[in-house]
């Protein structure tokens, strides 16, 4: 039984916390697992299909686009970009970067403007200094906000459609750097 | 001026509000009716262009959800409690009005509402000139602010509150979790002082002896 466990554990010390929008068994860093057919008879494993996590020893600098749901336990900083996808920022991540997504969830720290075209939700402990464009925005008790909220009808998608990250986005992948293990395919923008 | 104070006397010994004139409790939370936040609201509420708020207090998501998506105010979070407790505990609160005068990013009549909640309470009478001031510039010709401001005489040491808006006409105070600080009672006439170029549009004292202040800028 033990030897199974040893198994499963990751190659890279300090493994991820447990993913807030995934169940169980998503390998601690950097895994993904698109296209990936999903085990007969295993729903929740079919579910993971788009499903991708970025562990906590992960540090990506430069831009992160993707087509799939992503949680980053690590740190980054650049830009991200899912425009059609829930970003969720763990309770170990550390984000300096525009973010623009179709919803975030905030458990961890970003310092940067946010930008979803659905919902912002900054859960208990969760950290944002930054300005956050929405139409929707949760904030729990023991969050910590500091910016500007902008909740205009049109005011997330407007900006993740037509404008470009100014300030603290370096330019892009070419300049990008990461260290750690091994990002998904979903970092399509991010460099090794 | 004289139009302003004389107002001002008259509004303090206004006929209440029986639904509102009792507070309701929830365990340590009371709901205490508001006068001046109606004023407040109405007050922002006539823009052509979405109204810009600043709100002083620790960011709370019922306030955030009833301004953004109610009212469709884009909302600043300016959290100067927070600013205060970390001066206090670093034992650097003299230094508070210089932080102030450097703080805040918004140009010259860019706001049409401020949301200072009982923070003057808490400062110096330097500090507290330091953030009217900023508030004098930022607040946009017809833009509105509301303080509270105690009445009884200063106090060693208080905690803060949150103010969670609960209706247009309710507020519910809830406890801050920071360090509190010195209160100071402020005469009215400091206050008028103090926002020099605004105007006392409104002034009610509540049965708890908060005097609940809306500020304005003409148009």
């Amino acid at each position: 039984m033990w030897k199974r466990d040893d198994a499963a554990k990751p190659n890279a010390p300090g493994g991820p916390g447990p993913a807030p929008a995934q169940h169980g068994s998503v390998p601690p860093a950097a895994e993904a697992a698109p296209g990936k057919p999903a085990p007969a008879g295993d729903p929740q494993r079919g579910q993971e299909k788009t499903a991708v996590n970025i562990g906590k020893s992960v540090v990506i600098k430069g831009e992160l686009n993707g087509s799939e749901d992503l949680t980053i336990e690590g740190q980054v900083e650049g830009k991200i970009e899912l425009r059609q996808n829930v970003l969720t920022i763990g309770p170990n991540g550390k984000i300096k970067a525009q973010v623009f997504a179709k919803a975030v969830i905030i458990l961890g720290e970003v310092t940067g403007n946010v930008t979803a075209s659905e919902k912002v939700d900054i859960r208990d402990n969760g950290s944002v200094d930054g300005d956050i464009a929405s139409p929707r925005v949760a904030i729990a008790e023991g969050a910590h906000f500091r910016g500007s909220i902008d909740m205009q009808k049109g005011a997330g998608s407007q900006k993740t459609e037509g404008k470009p990250a100014t300030a603290s986005a370096p330019a892009a992948s070419a300049q990008g750097q990461q260290q750690g293990q091994p990002s998904s395919p979903a970092t399509a923008g991010a460099n090794r | 001026m004289l139009s302003d104070i004389l107002r001002w006397g008259g509004k303090r010994s206004g006929q209440p509000d029986e639904r509102h004139d009792t507070s309701v409790s929830r365990g340590a939370e009371p709901l205490v009716p508001s006068k001046a936040f109606p004023k407040f609201l109405s007050a922002i509420a006539n823009r052509p262009e979405p109204p810009v708020l600043i709100d002083f207090g620790p960011v709370i998501g019922t306030n955030v959800a009833f301004f953004g998506e109610q009212l469709g105010c884009k909302l600043f979070i300016e959290d100067l409690f927070a600013d205060f407790d970390r001066h206090a505990r670093a034992g650097t609160l003299d230094a508070l009005p210089a932080t102030i005068d450097s703080r805040f990013r918004h140009a010259d009549g860019s706001v049409d509402g401020v949301l200072c909640w009982d923070f003057f309470d808490f400062l110096s009478k330097p500090a507290a000139q330091s953030l009217a001031r900023q508030i004098v510039r930022m607040l946009r010709p017809g833009g509105a602010v509301m303080g509270f401001f105690c009445t009884s005489s200063s106090v060693d040491r208080a905690p803060f509150t949150k103010y969670e808006i609960v209706d247009p006409n309710s507020l519910r105070h809830k406890a801050h979790p920071g360090s509190g600080g010195k209160k100071y009672a402020f005469l009215n006439r400091d206050i008028i002082k103090m926002f020099d170029g605004l105007i006392v549009s409104d002034s009610f004292l509540l049965k708890n002896n908060i005097r609940e202040i809306l500020l304005r800028r003409r148009s």
